[in-house]
């Protein structure tokens, strides 16, 4: 579905990215982890299109992703970001279907879909002549994965898209956006600075560090076989606490 | 590229509602005469108005239209035919490198130029030295020369007299004036020193209206101390072939107004408050026997008027400014290296006082409308450019970074998100662009483009506060309309969206 080969990106002297290779297999999730500053926003962004790498290439869906058709192709890639990334003047209703009214999809099949993919997120439809400034943080990024959704695209690009919310809703949202990914089917991939987070979605998570991937595989063989002392101490720096709790209730 | 285009579009629009009547060769000819800034140039301005139009032309009158080098340029360029003007300023003032120094010198010069001036008017309007017809009559003063035999005499001058190498020092040099008491004070206050009997002998302009309130006497200048400010009318040559009968007119002003009979017409409209087209057709009734037919306007048609000129000059610069300014502060957001010069040549425009962009106008576009308006329109970009450009700076990145992910083309986002997300903002800048633009309108009457500006222009003239209201008032009321105006707009254009966002950041301060 989705293959990053030999990807290098600087920012002036810094070297965001060194060498990136990704391979998202269609209809699996890759949760993209490490500390901040890793790059593993940037890959994300590269992989959108939103910035360009210097060397290496992207191919989605067959294809080489080129200035050229980097805009058709974003129709087929769902993305969200942190905060939502709302159109504060568009209603609930015109942010879902803001791409599809633009590229004039029929206006019945449009309706169709608002109904499905707002039972899908669990939004209620009153809610969609609401304004962004009237929702809560929760219903913010209910909508805005609707939003990505609305062109049925084959990948989902997901920027640390609970990072925002406080915990009992981040909880009860990871739950959600679990089943709904596995109802679709779709390639997701996903950013997050959270082990936990990233072991409970992904299929495979790819540690970042100082914009190399250091290791990826599954959240045990991250665990079991740690590639480097780093990846070691990446699990560790998360589960220590979790696990000093556990003890304390005991 | 695309918006000097449209400026050029705009300019050729306006020019073609205003073509100067001067250029225009259709019958019946149309004179354009033209005054100084000064209550004499009207009256004067006036009666050569009343005189055109008396023998069939049509004629415009542009009051007020500045000083002498203004309407010195505005002849040569044909802008205008006519204007009264004094010999001495041509020679002091004009003609100062050129060697003139007699009539016929000064007639060779004018020719040059292509321009004529009429035999002198009769009055010559020059510093004289004055005192009360009273105690004249009782000395029997009737020359500065007749000074000399009343050393007791007390003498207030002006400051600027008092201090002028050609003022007072070089006066009691030339006369051998033997008076000690000579003090130098406001000319106002002098007047009425005076009047209350402190002080006997002040500077004075030979036809000042204060002449004829205060009676006094212009003593004669037989030494010929004081240079020669010979009333005349300057037309061009031109003229003579295209209205002959004007000019045959105008002619016959000549030797027929005297320092009396001016002083007393400036009185009439600075001391009287009639109006100058009646003094002027009054003078030419009684002393050409020319029953020339006028009309006063009303106070409401004036105010009309003025309301309908001072609107044109707003309506065409600020919607100009819009249609230029809002594309320049897009190009100015997206275009960052263009965007700084951009900000920067706006940014100095606004700096060029006012005032001097007005004038500046007038050597590339004349007189009247189209030069005020161009300046009003060059005066109402900034605002608008930068705050476009502010507003759309301002849009949280993650927001653009949104409608980029989902595939929107840069036109699409600019008019779909971009914009819509800046209009807050844009209407500010219109906003602010529109007060400042009715307000600085009111400068347009400098160089003859009416307006509220006119009445305060000659209210200033004729020291008249209620006149200097007559204008000041309006444009503050029109001020706040078009304020009113785009908040109405405002209300129309803001997203929904935007309006619950402050609602709800209001509520919670």
């Amino acid at each position: 579905m989705l293959e990053l080969a030999n990807i290098s990106k600087r920012y002036g002297k810094a070297q965001a990215l060194a060498h990136c290779e990704l391979r998202v297999p269609a209809g699996e999730t890759v949760v993209l982890i490490g500390p901040s500053g890793c790059g593993k926003s940037t890959l994300l962004r590269l992989i959108a299109g939103l910035i360009q790498a210097d060397s290496g290439t992207i191919v989605f869906a067959g294809e080489t992703l080129t200035q050229g058709n980097i805009l058709r192709a974003r129709h087929r890639m769902g993305y969200v970001i942190q905060e939502g990334g709302l159109f504060p003047h568009l209603s609930v209703h015109d942010n879902v279907i803001v791409m599809a009214r633009y590229l004039r999809r029929d206006t019945a099949w449009i309706a169709n879909r608002i109904t499905e993919l707002a039972q899908l997120v669990r939004l209620p439809l009153e809610l969609m002549t609401r304004y962004p400034a009237e929702l809560s943080g929760g219903q913010r990024q209910r909508v805005s994965l609707m939003r990505a959704l609305m062109l049925d695209p084959e990948l989902l690009l997901l920027d640390e898209p609970l990072g925002a919310l406080d915990p009992m809703i981040r909880y009860e949202l990871q739950q959600e956006l679990k089943v709904i990914f596995r109802q679709l089917g779709k390639s997701v991939v996903m950013v997050t600075h959270d082990i936990a987070e990233a072991a409970y979605f992904g299929h495979t998570l790819v540690l970042m560090r100082s914009g190399r991937i250091v290791q990826r595989g599954s959240f045990k063989d991250l665990a079991r076989s740690p590639a480097e002392p780093f990846v070691e101490q990446f699990i560790t720096a998360q589960r220590d606490p979790l696990e000093q709790l556990a003890e304390a209730l005991k | 590229m695309k918006s000097r285009l449209w400026l050029a579009t705009v300019l050729m629009a306006l020019c073609s509602v205003q073509v100067s009547p001067a250029f225009s060769a259709a019958t019946p000819a149309t004179v354009t005469v033209a005054s100084k800034n000064f209550t004499e140039s009207v009256i004067l301005g006036e009666m050569l108005r009343l005189l055109a139009k008396h023998s069939g032309a049509k004629a415009v009158h542009r009051r007020q239209l500045g000083g002498t080098r203004v309407l010195w340029n505005a002849l040569l360029s044909g802008m205008i035919d006519a204007y009264p003007e004094y010999t001495g300023t041509l020679l002091q003032e004009i003609m100062v490198k050129e060697n003139v120094h007699s009539d016929a010198q000064l007639r060779a010069a004018l020719a040059k130029h292509g321009l004529r001036m009429t035999r002198p008017l009769g009055f010559n309007n020059t510093y004289a030295i004055g005192v009360k017809t009273t105690l004249a009559k009782r000395l029997g003063l009737r020359t500065i020369s007749d000074l000399r035999r009343h050393p007791e005499l007390v003498f207030g001058f002006s400051n600027e007299f008092m201090d002028r190498a050609d003022g007072w020092p070089g006066l009691q040099r030339r006369y051998a004036l033997p008076q000690r008491k000579v003090r130098g004070l406001d000319h106002d206050l002098a007047y009425r020193g005076i009047e209350a009997g402190t002080l006997q002998v002040t500077d004075l302009y030979a036809t000042d209206a204060e002449i004829t309130y205060y009676q006094l006497r212009a003593l004669t200048d037989d030494l010929h101390y004081f240079p020669v400010y010979n009333a005349v009318i300057l037309y061009r040559a031109d003229l003579q072939q295209r209205a002959p009968a004007v000019v045959a007119l105008f002619k016959r002003l000549a030797d027929h107004i005297d320092a009396a009979a001016m002083s007393a017409m400036n009185a009439r409209v600075k001391i009287d408050g009639e109006s100058e087209t009646a003094v002027a057709a009054d003078f030419l009734d009684k002393h050409l026997d020319l029953d020339v037919d006028y009309r006063l306007q009303g106070a409401w048609q004036r105010f009309r008027q003025h309301t309908a000129e001072h609107l044109i000059l707003v309506a065409i610069s600020l919607s100009a400014a819009i249609i230029i300014a809002v594309p320049l502060g897009i190009l100015a957001a997206f275009r960052p290296r263009l965007g700084q010069l951009v900000l920067a040549t706006t940014s100095i425009l606004q700096t060029i006082p006012s005032l001097a962009l007005f004038v500046f106008m007038i050597p590339l576009l004349g007189i009247g409308a189209p030069p005020a308006i161009f300046a009003l329109f060059l005066y109402s970009l900034l605002p608008i450019v930068r705050n476009t450009y502010a507003g759309l700076k301002d849009i949280p990145p993650a927001v653009i970074e949104s409608a980029r992910a989902l595939g929107l083309p840069p036109g699409a986002r600019l008019r779909i998100v971009e914009l819509p997300l800046a209009t807050r903002a844009i209407l500010a800048g219109i906003k602010t662009s529109a007060v400042l633009n009715v307000g600085t309108a009111t400068l347009s009457a400098l160089i003859g483009a009416g307006g509220y500006g006119q009445p305060i222009l000659t209210g200033i003239r004729l020291d008249d506060i209620g006149l200097i209201l007559q204008g000041a008032v309006p444009a503050a009321v029109l001020a706040l309309l078009v304020q009113g105006l785009f908040e109405l707009v405002e209300r129309g254009l803001l997203p929904k969206g935007l309006r619950i966002q402050t609602n709800k950041a209001r509520s919670l301060e």
